[in-house]
This record gives structure tokens, sequence and C-alpha cells, in this order.
């Protein structure tokens, strides 16, 4: 109900609404749960196992039972949603449902730094950020609150005023982001904060943390029903918001803070009993109201509580008719972000405060386990000197406001009263009681961490903020201990849910990673190709024509490189120039091959190990002066590699003068390959003499193309074909490429793109690291000890010694011809013997790294590595692939001209 | 994220650098002459200390300079 006066929502802007069908209407300032009040709504969905009626239980972060799909966002709290015009609403059973729609709202990141971060906006916040930025120090006031996530435009920060932080403060360094969260404390005061649409990383010298306290409810028999709802949140209710939930309210309390609540319902006209569990409670309420010595034991009611049983701790119980019963058990501070800070906190009997800080930061006021008022603000304005004093701009201590000091009675912590344990509720949202928690405990578990697995408490979007304490408490109180001695579970962030969009911003789509494309690659877009990702790059896998699938495709390119020309862009080969007098040294060391010998214009094919022998990148290298190599790794190694090169030469060898460039952008590839490639580069590079004689294999030339591009052309295969490769600047990459496919267009030059490029190769037995390697092959496994020099070190020679690495009987790259010459292995498909059992365990002879359809071969093969391989060639093998088998013969890996009789045309 | 002093740069984000693992670990000089037991100690072993230890940090987004450095693993503190 909604009372006449009062409140801060703005009566002169009514919003409409709709809940589950039904349109109604609230104002300006109200959340999605003051609105429901106000229309006499406190029952939501019905709990998520049990199906029992649940009502709104809280005003905030805590909330376990409110939970609502607000448009597309799914589990959402009532009680944290601003109303704005036109929502709607949907109540959810504790779980709710991600829409597969794309988020239409823009979500952005911003990355800034501050001196102080003062996180919690109540009084002890903003006495903390008043203070601190008086000095002139840079602070930010995050004000947590509504994450207003309605506005969508609203990446917006206010330097307005924040209640009680004014105009004064117009001229100092004080920013305030309202209607934000923080929920995440990382290592070096690192912040992320939740502000509207905007994802907020604050780096801050110092934290002050006023992050308030969460009250906490009490277990007894049914206190679960809608109607029963935590005091601190009635009192909001009817203070913030000029909405009563109730005007017949019993309100069950273990301490002095609940006596606001009675006077806020007294005077918004309910009618209220107070049971408090202290022998003699304060006198606190006001006149006429009468206050029990006691404790709530059950309820009834099946939609809404309709009254309370009430023991007295004499004969004289109690049942009292009621329409809302307000709780308070206590208080505990909100330490999820000092936890997550790694700060300790430690157990005082009724709550965990902050203990020991591992960062720059201090917690004050409620957070810390200050309730008094007056004492909270010193405590805050003491932290601020401390924090102003420490980044440069001192502050002296500010004046205090004059705050009426009262007496104190303790509290007498109650955390479960007797009752049937099936229906004692812990956690409201995990729909979990005492019953199972004392099962748990029954079933072994000590620890909380445990427990809370085993019953799933305080894993629910309320990250356990009215679960966590009396969970311990039952714990506790089942192993015979004390919370204190238990401890709490770990605080994670985010302790607000916080939706993947904001989490995201604008990391989606196109802007999720760098895309790299290739200076050709406009031509291979509009001539059809259709692209493979490798790492970031985007090359070309195939060139359809039209009516062609990939197979046909492919088996054209492949036959066209085999037996006229086709051309690749090999431009996304990583490249690295490797400068110095001792850069043939430094090679000498990295290679498992030799290159200080490498003549100057040629080039050789070499392999890396990392210290464990086992293979970590390949490619040939070029000398292009005495004290210049043009080095060029895998297209996914080639950073990997760079930094490998750096490691070694910075941290092992600075004695070898020796530098490494990255010039893998800077030059463009081109590779031509097939019996008819001289004719086409006799063609597009007339001042070179191509016969094998001028220009043998592994030999590079400079020359200048027809066209004026100057160009390093190569003469390297990949297919076992005689093969060029142009390297031309970048700015030429396309020019040249297109010059090419000119000049070769009377020999049928084919464009082919990386699965051709994989089919030769591997019809040639040669491995591609990354995809027949794993790191755990060393190049004996893959059948080339010739690339192993026994005459100098390099790194992992000494492992290829050590005993299992020697083994004669390791995995080895072999090849697989299928039985049936149709049927095609599966990469990754695991090979067993014939006489292998059908059922577990099955030995596992080893896997299939690449498997083809062969245009040469006519028929399919493969390429694996398998146990033993090298002696078990001829055996047969099989693949059980579920719903079939694919029997295959091992041979050895090369399978196409095995002379080596094409290389040079 | 940690902040952590690139000694050529000053303080940077965490997400610049990438980890060496334990500084000191030098290459042998001489790795044929090592038992397989040596050689497996400099390849496959490191300390793993709870407290201080001396590692190797590389800049690697920013200057790419290696540096070694103390941090302690429980804090993550950096103390030199
Ligand atoms: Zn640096």
């Amino acid at each position: 109900m909604r009372l006449a006066q009062g409140g801060e929502i703005d009566r002169t802007r009514p919003l409409t609404f709709t809940l589950d069908g039904v349109e109604y209407t609230g104002f300006d300032g109200d959340t999605l749960a003051s609105a429901m009040l106000a229309n006499g709504i406190v029952q939501v969905a019905p709990s998520l196992y049990r199906q029992r009626p649940r009502g709104i239980f809280s005003a905030g972060v805590e909330e376990p039972n409110a939970l609502v799909q607000v448009g597309a966002e799914p589990s959402l709290q009532a009680t944290t949603v601003r109303l704005r015009a036109g929502l709607v609403a949907r109540t959810l059973s504790g779980v709710g449902r991600l829409t597969p729609e794309p988020e239409q709202h823009r979500y952005d990141k911003r990355f800034t730094h501050t001196d102080i971060l003062v996180i919690g906006a109540g009084p002890s916040g903003r006495m903390a950020a008043r203070t601190a930025a008086a000095g002139g120090a840079r602070v930010i006031l995050v004000g947590a609150g509504l994450p207003e996530l309605s506005d969508p435009s609203g990446n917006v920060e206010s330097r307005g005023p924040l209640g009680g932080i004014g105009d004064e403060l117009a001229a100092t360094q004080l920013r305030v982001l309202t209607g934000a969260t923080a929920f995440g404390y990382y290592d070096s005061n690192y912040v992320l904060v939740a502000h509207k649409q905007t994802l907020w990383h604050i780096r801050a010298r110092r934290v002050i943390l006023a992050t308030g306290a969460h009250e906490q409810p009490i277990v007894f028999e049914n206190n679960d029903r809608p109607g029963i709802m935590l005091a601190g949140a009635v009192r909001k209710y009817i203070t913030q918001y000029a909405v009563l939930p109730g005007r017949n309210a019993v309100v069950c309390t273990t301490n002095d803070s609940a006596y606001a609540t009675v006077a806020a319902l007294v005077q918004a006209g309910a009618r209220v009993t107070v049971v408090d569990s202290r022998p003699i409670p304060p006198d606190l309420a006001p006149k006429g109201v009468e206050v029990i010595s006691g404790l709530v034991t059950n309820t009834e009611g099946r939609h809404r509580i309709t009254a309370a049983a009430v023991t007295t701790g004499s004969t004289q119980d109690r049942r009292i008719e009621c329409d809302l019963l307000a709780v308070s058990g206590g208080w505990q501070p909100a330490v999820h972000l000092f936890s997550q800070s790694r700060g300790s906190v430690r157990w005082n009997g009724q709550a965990f405060v902050p203990d020991a800080s591992a960062q720059a930061n201090r917690v004050v006021g409620a957070a810390n386990g200050t309730f008094d008022t007056r004492a909270a603000l010193i405590e805050a304005a003491e932290a601020a000197v401390e924090a102003a004093a420490a980044v440069g701009y001192p502050v002296a201590m500010p004046p205090l406001p004059a705050v009426q000091e009262r007496e104190i009675t303790p509290d007498n912590p109650v955390w479960l009263v007797p009752g049937d344990p099936a229906n004692q509720f812990v956690d409201l949202q995990r729909d979990a009681t005492v019953a199972d928690v004392r099962r748990a405990v029954g079933a072994g578990m000590r620890s909380p961490e445990h427990v809370k697995r085993y019953t799933t408490i305080g894993t629910g979007a309320d990250q356990g903020r009215t679960s966590n304490i009396p969970a311990l408490g039952v714990i506790a109180e089942a192993l015979g201990t004390t919370p204190g001695e238990l401890g709490t579970t770990t605080f994670r962030a985010p302790s607000v849910p916080v939706s993947f969009a904001l989490m995201a911003g604008r990391d989606r789509g196109k802007l999720h990673d760098p895309i790299r494309t290739t200076p050709i690659h406009s031509w291979h877009v509009t001539n059809g190709a259709e692209f493979e990702n490798v790492g970031q790059w985007k090359r070309p896998w195939f060139y359809p024509k039209p009516g062609e699938d990939m197979e046909t495709a492919v088996l054209r390119e492949c036959r066209a490189a085999r037996t006229g020309v086709g051309m690749q862009d090999a431009s996304t080969l990583g490249k690295i120039e490797v400068v110095g007098p001792d850069a043939g040294e430094f090679l000498n060391r990295m290679y498992t091959n030799a290159f200080k010998k490498l003549a100057v214009g040629s080039a050789r094919y070499g392999m890396m190990c990392k210290a464990d022998g086992m293979v970590f990148d390949d490619g040939v290298t070029m000398r292009l002066a005495d004290d210049r190599y043009y080095v060029t790794t895998t297209t996914g190694g080639a950073a990997n590699v760079l930094d490998w090169f750096e490691e070694w030469s910075q941290t092992e060898w600075p004695e070898l003068a020796v530098t490494f460039t990255s010039v893998t952008e800077q030059w463009s590839t081109i590779a031509v390959v097939g019996p008819r490639s001289r004719a086409v580069i006799g063609l597009v590079a007339p001042d070179l003499d191509v016969s094998n004689e001028a220009f043998p294999f592994m030999t590079f030339r400079e020359t200048t193309l027809h066209n004026g591009i100057p160009a390093r052309i190569a003469r390297i295969s990949f297919s076992g074909e005689l093969a060029y490769e142009v390297n031309v600047s970048g700015w030429y990459g396309l020019a040249a490429w297109e010059a090419i496919h000119e000049e070769g267009r009377p020999y049928g030059i084919t464009p082919y793109g990386t699965e051709t490029m994989h089919v030769l190769r591997a019809e040639k037995g040669f491995p591609i690291v990354g995809q027949d390697t794993d790191g755990t092959v060393t190049p004996h496994d893959l059948g080339m000890s010739w690339i192993v020099s026994q005459r100098k070190d390099f790194v992992g020679k000494r492992s290829l010694r050590r005993p299992d690495t020697a083994r004669p009987d390791r995995k080895h790259l072999v090849g697989l011809l299928p039985v049936d010459p149709g049927q095609l292995l599966p990469e990754g498909a695991q090979m067993v013997a014939l006489d292998a059992p059908t059922t577990p365990p099955v030995p596992m002879e080893g896997h299939v790294t690449s498997s083809y359809r062969s245009a040469a071969l006519e028929r399919t093969f493969a390429l694996a590595l398998i146990r033993n391989g090298r002696n078990r060639i001829g055996e047969t093998l099989r693949a059980p692939l579920g719903d079939r088998v694919i029997e295959a013969i091992v041979t050895e890996p090369v399978f196409y001209d095995k002379e080596g009789a094409r290389r040079d045309g | 994220m940690l902040l952590i002093s690139c000694p050529w740069c000053g303080e940077r984000e965490e997400t610049e650098f990438h980890y060496g693992g334990q500084a000191f670990v030098s290459y042998p000089a001489d790795p044929e002459s090592l038992t397989d037991e040596e050689w497996a100690q400099y390849v496959f072993f490191r300390d793993n200390p709870k407290g201080d230890f001396a590692e190797r940090w590389v800049h690697s987004a920013g200057c790419r300079r290696w540096f070694n450095t103390v941090r302690n693993t429980v804090t993550s503190e950096f103390l030199s």
C-alpha cells in the first residue's frame, strides 16, 4: 500500500509497467519491488525445488526470492531493478533462461586511475569521500545502489550532489559514480565497477571500503512465507518508497536496529507487536506497542503469512495474527570486496568483521562492524585523512556532525529456533533447509566449503548474503563448535550478478579479435575463396568454382599443382630477420641442423626443439648476407618463435651480437608450384635465368619482375613439385600476384588454398608442426633423424638421448592407407590393433593426425602417430568410429614421388 | 590484476607481461657431459616455494625486455 506522503519517489511522474501480463502503476524512483508492494503484491514465483509460495524478502542485492526476467534479461532481482515506463517483467522460479537474441544495447569499458577510491555512498562513504577530496586528491566515490539498467544512454558520470555532497566540492577532484556497484577487487587495488552500461576498471592508490552491512534472518519453522521480510527492508520501503508492506506487523529481532522499523511502522499507521530475543528488551518502542521477550517459532498462512507462533520461554506461548513479519537476526558486515582483496576476517561472536588488510585499503563504518553512527563517521574521516596523506594531498580531520548518542543493549544472536528442520529454510533461493545442512554434516562434511557444495547453499544469485551466516550457525551447532572456528567460505567476484554483455563490452563480433589479412586478400574475396582461420589470419582455404563442393575443388586444385601450375598466397608465413655478426652462431644453437656455414644466396629447411627435445617449429631460412638471415616460421608459430629467440638471446647468450625483427607484414610471399612453374616464373621475371643449373633447388635470387617490382625468388618446395616462392614488399603483393596470375593464364594457372597445400605436403609425408606434432614428438619420431646434427649442440639435443626420448618404440609418424580406398579416416581417430577387445579397456596404438583424398593417388590416405609405427609397416589397424570401423594398413609416410624426381622439373 | 614494475618502463599492467619461471636456472655449459638426472633437473624441475621467489618476467607487450625480480608467491608482492 502506498502511503499518502513521504518517500523519495517522484509522485509527479507515474510509470506504467507490466508484471506477469498485468499492468500496474508506480512512480519514478521506485524499484520494481517497491512498486509491486505499492500495488499490494508481495508474492513472487514459487520456490525452485519445492514450489513453496515465496515473497519479496529484502530491498536490495541480498534478495533471494524476487527474481524476475525484464525484457530479454533473466535472473534480475526485483529489488534492484529501477522502475521505468513500459517495463515488462515476469517473475521467475529460481532460474532464468538467456535469450538467444543478440544484445541490443551498447556496452562499453572505461579505464582510469585515481588516488583514492571510496566504495559505498552511505554516511561513512560520503564522509570519507568528502574528507579525502578536500585536500585536492583525485577521489572516486562509487555509490552503491540501483544499477539503472533501464537507461540506454547511461554512460554518464555525475559530479552532481549525492546526498550531502554538495556544491562546495565542485572545485575538487571528486568524481561520483551514482547507481554504480563495485563487484570485483583484484591485486594492486584494481577494482571493477558496474556503472549502468559501462564497466569501469579502476586502479587506485588507496581504497576505502564503506560497503555497509547485510541484515541477517532468523531461521524458524516456515520462515519462508510471503510477508516475511527483513526488518531493515521494511523500514526502507516505508521511508524511501512510501510503501507500507503490511498493516498488521510482528517485528522479531535480536538487536536494537529493528526498533527503527517499529517506529516507522507505527508512524505509517501499522499495528505492531515486537518479539525480542533478549531477556530484557530495551525500552525503544513507541508507546502502546507490545514488546514480548521471546522468539517466533513458526508461521501460518498459505499465500501470505496470517499468524506467527511465539515462544516466550515461559508457559505463555502465543499466536499473533499478522500480515507482515519483519525479522532482524543482526547485521553481517559486507566483507565481500574486502575478502576478495585477500583481507582476513575474524568472528566477533556475532558476525565476521574485517581483520587484517592485504592491500592498501581500509574498511570503515558498518562494513567494519562499527554500527554506531558517530563512531562510524569518525572512522571514515580518519581513514580518509590517512589515505589523503599517503597519496600526498594531506587534509585535517573535519568537524563531525552532532549525532545523538544512545545506550545500546547488546545483541542476543539467534540463528536457529527449534522446530521441524525440513521446513526451516537456510537458503531461500536454493530451497535448502536445516535438514539439508544436517544431512551434509551427517554425510561427513566438516568444512563449510564442502557443506556449501553439497547443499548448494550460498551459490545463488544473492551469493548467500542471507544464508551464509545462518548456515554456519547450523553447521556449528551440529558439530558442537562456533562459526568463528569454522570460518567463512571464500568470497569471489563478481559479488553481485553482472551481465555477460557488460563484461564483453564492445569486444563482440568483429571487434572480438583482430582479423589479419594479407595484401592479396581482396583478390581472394573477389575470386570466391572460402576462408579458413589460422590464428588471427584469414587464409584462402579453397577456391570453389560454380557448382563445386570442397572435395571437388580441392581435387581440381591438387591436380593442377601436380600436372600444370598452381599458385598460393603464402604471405602469412612468419618471417624474422636475424641480423648481426653472431646471427649464424645463434641459429646454430636454436636449430637442430646447422646454419652457420650456409652460403649466402642459399636456403635451408630447419627444425627447432624445446629443451625437452620436442619439435617446436620449422621453416626455411635464407642467408641474405654474412650477417643477415631471413627466417620463416609456421603461420601460427611466428610470435612464439620471435619470443623464443629473444628469450635465449637476452637471458642466456647476451654476448652474442644478434637482433631479431619481425618482417611478416613487410613481405608478401607467393608460392608458384608445378611442372609449368618454371615457364611462368620465366615470363614474370625475364631477367632471371631460371634453368636448373643457374638457379638450383634451395637457392634464391634477387631480381625485378617485368612490371618493375623488386623480388626475391627462392626455389623452395612444400609439395615435392618444381616450385618457386616469390617474395615482394607487402605494398606490391597484390600487383605481383596479379602479374603471376596473368602470365600463368596460358598454362591454366590455378590458385589454391590451404587445404590443397595440406594434401600436397601430406602426399610427400611432410609434417605440419602443430597438426602432425603436439609437443610430444621428437624429430626422430617424425622420421627426420637426418635433420639432427651430431656435430654441434642445440637446444633440446641432450634430451634426445634421455631413455624415454630414445626409446625405439615411441609413437612414429607413419602413413595409413584405408583398406577401402574410398573411406576417409577422420582426423583425430584413435587406431587400435586388429585383435583389440571391443569393450574397455582398449589399448590405443595412436591417432590419425592428417587425412585427405588424393587426386594423385586416386584414393584416400592419412598420416598418423602410431606406437612403434616404423616397425609395423604392413600391419592392419582398426579405427573404431562408433557406428562403423575403418581398417587401414600402416605404410611409409611418403606416398608420392618417393625418389624426389619431380623437384627439379 | 597486478601492477608490475618493469625496470625499463616503470609500473605497467600485468597483462603486458609474461611470466618466465624461476630465475637463475642457467643453460648448462656442456649439456652432453651431464647425466640424465642432471639434465632432467635442468629441463623439468623448478622450485615452487611458498613465500619469496626469484623469478623471471618479460615485458612482452612493452619494451620486450626480460628481467629478474623477487615476488612473494603468497601475496604476489614484488620485493625487488
Ligand atoms: Zn618495459
